[in-house]
């Protein structure tokens, strides 16, 4: 295997390789490190890399494998985490200025169970600050750019992790989704992104967007490989009060059930609000195709009629601001992170009011305001309170279909990934590349993006959304397995594999 | 439904210890009142007799034991300071009263 | 408007013409092992930031996990001031910005109480004997605790003039139950007398349940009086102050006090109350101005997202209700009759907030009407003298039975027990420590007495004379004069018994 190689193999072969003795963990990690190197130049998609101790991990899992230990089924295979989730060894910044250079004192339990897993953290992704955005522009350190086209966007929030995936930087990434974090960047850039079931995955150590939203999910470039991730980070954990206390589903084992090809007896709904105008005509052909392509692997295809979710985007973009602005209050400049303005003579407050005026961007400024808004005295029944009765009505609309179908589809997002700049001050049609994927964030239950083709106008990657019911994730692995599979056969390999070469430039 | 004027937003911001200039102030006020337009459609559905849904799950009653875990060491806990002084976390006078 | 005391009218006159409304809310810090939302430890007096963790420092990405003892107690508190239970309820975020408060929200409870719609009561004295009046119970909810800060630069360690503060957040998140009364009408006499009595009576029930040691002196439990006035005869309820910081129970007395006084003088000027928080100065025993209505935040409460809601069972209430102990009247009640208390001294005991140490030091051997005694005699003086609590003055109950112990078997007497607490209250040990430093024990040995005995026989011929002839009038002064000599050291019957002997037979 040469190094080029190692960095496009699937997590799960390069885990068995490992395993085998056939390549060191630390040869794995060095290949990735060395096309990080070569192509992170252009694509941005890290904050940080962390080549020693990446490389010290590795060394670790070569050694427990060399005495003989038993090794879990993604040892010594390296990882990008999204730079929302807290480590002790490493910075820390939410993509924003006022958190720049923070290295946390602790770990999140999802990186405690990596790190006992043995996966190999390379380093932290970039993304939209405090994960608001779909485009990774309003990171302070700058946008990172799509792999199948430098002048687009990646997505966002977890445009990072993505672009990772992508050019090939990693195998595996975690993302968050709070309103579709995960998905979009993953329908945008070709690659499969799982929102698990709110409550699934510890969410300690996930520095909040939107408390009651947030979800943090696999990234990769295969089904098999997400599923295979979200067993590692899935489980209850008691540091986490919202967290599932029952058994974690058998997604790796849905996977295989899925790569079979065979959907037999699933029932899957077309959510009827989730299409038509102010979609990309090469967005619905492919969509359509895969609705299709359900059908023929013996699904029986239906069309659900969700009236709620059209106001889906108004109540989110109600909570959301809400939860952040009392999320955000402690970035103070007293205890951590930036503080600006401390001449001796301003007082706590003013340099509070400088720091944050400073330390966050536009678009945070913009959510805490409007949070602000929301839950100040006189508006909160008019808005929050009934952005949170038709929250309820979601929940409900996504109760009486799963009554229905088994699982639900539509695109992931309504548009191919746009231009870098685009949308950057236009908030209103930014927000509106999550008006499929934030029902299930309301809703708190699972669904995941799948590559699903190329749209015919642009050449540019598209997704299929798969929503299943709480704690139902292993149907988003069974039908995103199938979808995989018959595609691959179809175009002979993965869609990724259809990427143009990325430019190395460091 | 109703619309965000400069003042208000200036109001908010102070609730929100943001610091603004008056260019950013400017160009806000105009993007929120779009914003708040856009989402003020909740108000169409009808949901009067709808109970509010502030957690997506129906979980309750999580509790923790009364036992202590390990703690912070002082320094850990002062690490991330941008300033510290005798074991303390060293601020701007505070202004204002306790609430 | 009115600053100084001088310029405010007498209380006497203010009640006569005037009727309050009173509004009571007290916080008391629990006396949980760990804190409200994390294992760190709650214990009194650590380094600076050695009880902290991401959870209670509000580091980014840290989350919350409710204490389920601190719940209990929040219940138990609840349930013995007679309150109902919710059935479903749910934390709220209460934001606002302040560098003690890590977060910049306090995790509390808002429309949601754990408990609400009680009741308790309270005994005050008046002219007509002792009163009982009722206290109804708005809610009993939970929050937590902030931060510290040591305000440097300054003349006086205050805020104002402070260059610079630090911030120490070991008591950050501990539990605190925030019980709020129900407006109390009472007329204007009684009204500072009840404030002091509820609080007192708070005290006695959270130390029962054992959920607090609620020592004010140490902010364990604090307290602030709303206080409203309205002309005798009109109706509608005047515009209140809060005033904060009320922080032993002496100081709720005065502070409704001047509060009333205060209220009644802007009133008399004919100006409007201010709706206002106000500030309770101990040292001058007045009330200063501080952020008005308008000033007052706008906290955008909303249900805390990172905590589940609760739903207590019917069983788990019930449970704990079987919990509770005797309610605070029937204890009262029981222990007067063991005692043997006449109302009026049980009311003193009562008053003095002394039942729980006088039950203490008669269960230590004491004899009731010497514990009563000591606690509301010499105890009282010192305590009022430092501005301390009973309980917090020097002395413990066992302490002081020792000393009734030694009266009763004569190795003391009144005079010499005086001495010995008082040696206590200085801090030179315990009474048998005191006896033996200070030389105090009773002198009853024949020997040494003898010589005293017949050295005032001689100094007093006369009386002498008139003792010896059957009159036994000057044998007091006898007496007397032997235990000046002996500086009231000696055992004065034993003194009797000899003077007797010489004289007599």
């Amino acid at each position: 295997m040469t190094a080029r190689d190692l960095s496009r193999h699937t997590a799960g072969e390069l885990a068995a390789a490992v395993a085998s003795g056939e390549v060191s963990a630390v040869e794995v990690t060095q290949a990735h490190l060395d096309r990080i190197g070569a192509v992170d130049g252009g694509v941005h998609a890290y904050l940080h890399v962390d080549a020693d101790a990446a490389l010290a991990a590795a060394a670790d899992v070569d050694a427990r494998r060399a005495a003989g230990a038993e090794l879990g089924p993604l040892a010594g295979v390296p990882l990008a985490l999204k730079d929302v989730i807290t480590t002790s060894d490493m910075p820390t910044t939410a993509g924003s200025r006022i958190l720049e250079g923070w290295r946390p004192p602790y770990d999140a339990t999802i990186v405690q169970r990596l790190r006992d897993a043995g996966v190999i953290i390379l380093g932290k992704t970039n993304m939209d600050e405090f994960a608001m955005g779909s485009s990774t522009e309003n990171s302070a350190f700058g946008p990172t750019h799509n792999p199948w086209d430098l002048s687009r966007i990646p997505g966002g929030s977890g445009g990072g992790s993505a672009a990772a995936l992508a050019s090939f930087q990693a195998p595996l990434a975690i993302g968050t989704d709070t309103g579709g974090s995960i998905r979009q960047p993953a329908a945008v850039t070709g690659t499969v992104g799982v929102k698990p079931t709110y409550g699934g995955v510890s969410r300690y150590g996930l520095i909040a967007c939107a408390s009651s939203l947030d979800q943090a999910g696999p990234c990769a470039r295969t089904v098999q490989d997400a599923a295979l991730l979200h067993e590692v980070i899935a489980g209850h954990d008691a540091l986490d009060s919202t967290s599932i206390d029952r058994p974690v589903p058998d997604v790796a084992g849905a996977a295989r059930q899925g790569a079979e090809g065979d959907l037999s007896g699933l029932r899957v709904g077309v959510v009827s609000e989730l299409g038509g105008e102010g979609y990309q005509a090469g967005v619905e052909a492919r969509f359509h195709e895969t609705v299709e392509l359900l059908g023929k692997l013996g699904a029986d295809v239906v069309e659900v009629s969700c009236p709620h979710f059209s106001y889906g985007l108004a109540a989110y973009y109600l909570i959301l601001p809400s939860e952040v602005s009392s999320n955000l209050a402690r970035f103070d400049a007293m205890r951590y992170g930036l503080r600006v303005g401390d001449d001796g003579t301003r007082s706590a407050e003013d340099v509070m009011n400088a720091t944050r005026g400073t330390g966050f961007g536009a678009e945070a400024k913009r959510r805490i305001i409007l949070g602000t808004y929301a839950l100040s005295s006189g508006y909160y029944d008019a808005y929050y309170g009934q952005a949170q009765k038709v929250r309820t009505l979601i929940s409900r609309d996504f109760a009486a279909a799963f009554e229905q179908v088994d699982v639900l589809v539509s695109p992931t997002t309504p548009t191919t990934a746009f231009p870098l700049g685009e949308r950057v001050d236009d908030p209103l049609a930014m927000y509106k590349n999550d008006l499929c994927t934030i029902p299930s964030n309301l809703a708190g239950n699972a669904s995941a993006s799948f590559p699903c083709g190329l749209a015919d106008e642009d050449g540019l990657p598209v997704g299929l959304h798969v929503m299943a019911p709480v704690m139902a994730d292993e149907r988003v692995y069974r039908v995103g397995a199938a979808v995989e599979q018959a595609y691959v056969t179809q175009w002979g390999g993965y869609l990724l594999d259809q990427a143009p070469e990325v430019e190395e430039r460091q | 439904m109703s619309s965000i004027s400069r003042d208000e937003v200036a109001h908010l911001a102070r609730l929100a210890r943001l610091e603004l200039e008056p260019d950013e102030l400017d160009h806000l006020a105009g993007q929120l009142d779009q914003i708040i337009g856009a989402v003020g459609q909740v108000s169409q559905v009808a949901a009067d007799d709808i109970p509010p849904t502030s957690h997506a799950l129906p979980i309750t009653n999580v509790f923790r034991d009364d036992v202590r875990r390990p703690c912070l060491s002082s320094e850990a806990a002062l690490s991330g300071a941008p300033e510290a002084e005798e074991g303390r976390f060293r601020v701007p006078q505070i202004l204002g009263e306790e609430q | 408007m009115p600053t100084a005391t001088t310029a405010l009218p007498s209380f006497d006159d203010v009640i006569a013409r005037f009727d309050p409304v009173m509004g009571m809310e007290v916080h008391v810090e629990l006396g949980t092992v760990t804190k409200m939302f994390c294992g760190c430890s709650t214990e009194f007096g650590a380094e600076p930031n050695t009880q902290v963790c991401p959870t209670c420092l509000g580091l980014p990405g840290s989350l919350p996990v409710v204490n389920r003892t601190a719940v209990e107690s929040a219940m138990r508190i609840g349930l013995a001031l007679n309150c109902h239970i919710a059935e479903y309820c749910r934390f709220a975020r209460k934001n606002y910005f302040y560098p003690d408060m890590p977060k910049n929200f306090q995790i509390s409870q808002y429309d949601e109480p754990i408990a609400f719609d009680g009741w308790t009561e309270v005994t005050v004295d008046t002219d007509d004997g002792p009163r009982v009046v009722p206290i109804g119970i708005e809610r009993a909810h939970m929050e937590e605790d902030t931060g510290k800060s040591l305000h440097v630069g300054g003349s006086t360690g205050r805020i104002h003039g402070a260059s610079h503060s630090l911030l120490d957040y070991n008591r950050a998140g501990i539990p605190l139950i925030e019980i709020v009364t129900k407006p109390i009408e009472v007329e204007a006499a009684l009204a500072p007398a009840v404030a002091r009595a509820y609080v007192t009576e708070l005290r006695e029930l959270v130390r029962a349940l054992g959920v607090s040691e609620a020592r004010m002196e140490l902010g364990q439990m604090r307290c602030d009086a709303n206080v409203s006035l309205r002309p005798r005869g009109t109706t509608t309820f005047g515009t209140r102050s809060e005033t904060k910081n009320v922080n032993s129970l002496r100081s709720v007395e005065r502070a409704v006090t001047y509060e009333i006084r205060r209220h009644a003088a802007v009133l008399d000027a004919g100006e409007p109350v201010v709706q206002e928080t106000r500030h309770w100065h101990e040292d001058t025993g007045e009330t200063t101005a501080g952020r008005t209505k308008e000033e007052a935040e706008d906290y955008r409460y909303f249900p805390e997202p990172d905590l589940v809601p609760l739903a207590p069972s019917r069983e788990w209430v019930e449970e704990l209700r079987g919990t509770l102990p005797e309610p605070p009247a029937a204890r009262r009640a029981r222990l007067q009759g063991e005692w043997g208390f006449t109302d009026l001294e049980m009311r003193d005991v009562v008053n003095a907030g002394a039942m729980g140490l006088v039950e203490e030091t008669v269960t230590a051997g004491s004899d009731p009407a010497g514990a009563k005694k000591w606690w509301l005699g010499e105890i009282a003086r010192t305590a009022n003298e430092r501005g301390a609590e009973l309980d917090q003055v020097g002395i413990t109950p066992q302490q002081v039975a020792r000393v009734q112990e030694l009266i009763g078997a004569g190795t003391l007497n009144d005079k010499l027990a005086r001495q010995v607490v008082e040696g206590v209250l200085a801090g030179e040990g315990s009474p048998d420590e005191v006896i033996e430093a200070r030389g105090l024990a009773v002198v009853s040995d024949d020997a040494a007495l003898g010589a005293a005995v017949d050295d005032a026989i001689a100094a007093m011929p006369d009386a002498a004379e008139k003792v010896r002839g059957g009159n036994m009038g000057p044998v007091g002064a006898l007496i007397g004069s032997v235990m000046k000599a002996t500086q009231g050291q000696a055992d004065a019957q034993r003194v009797r018994e000899l003077i007797l002997q010489r004289l007599g037979e």
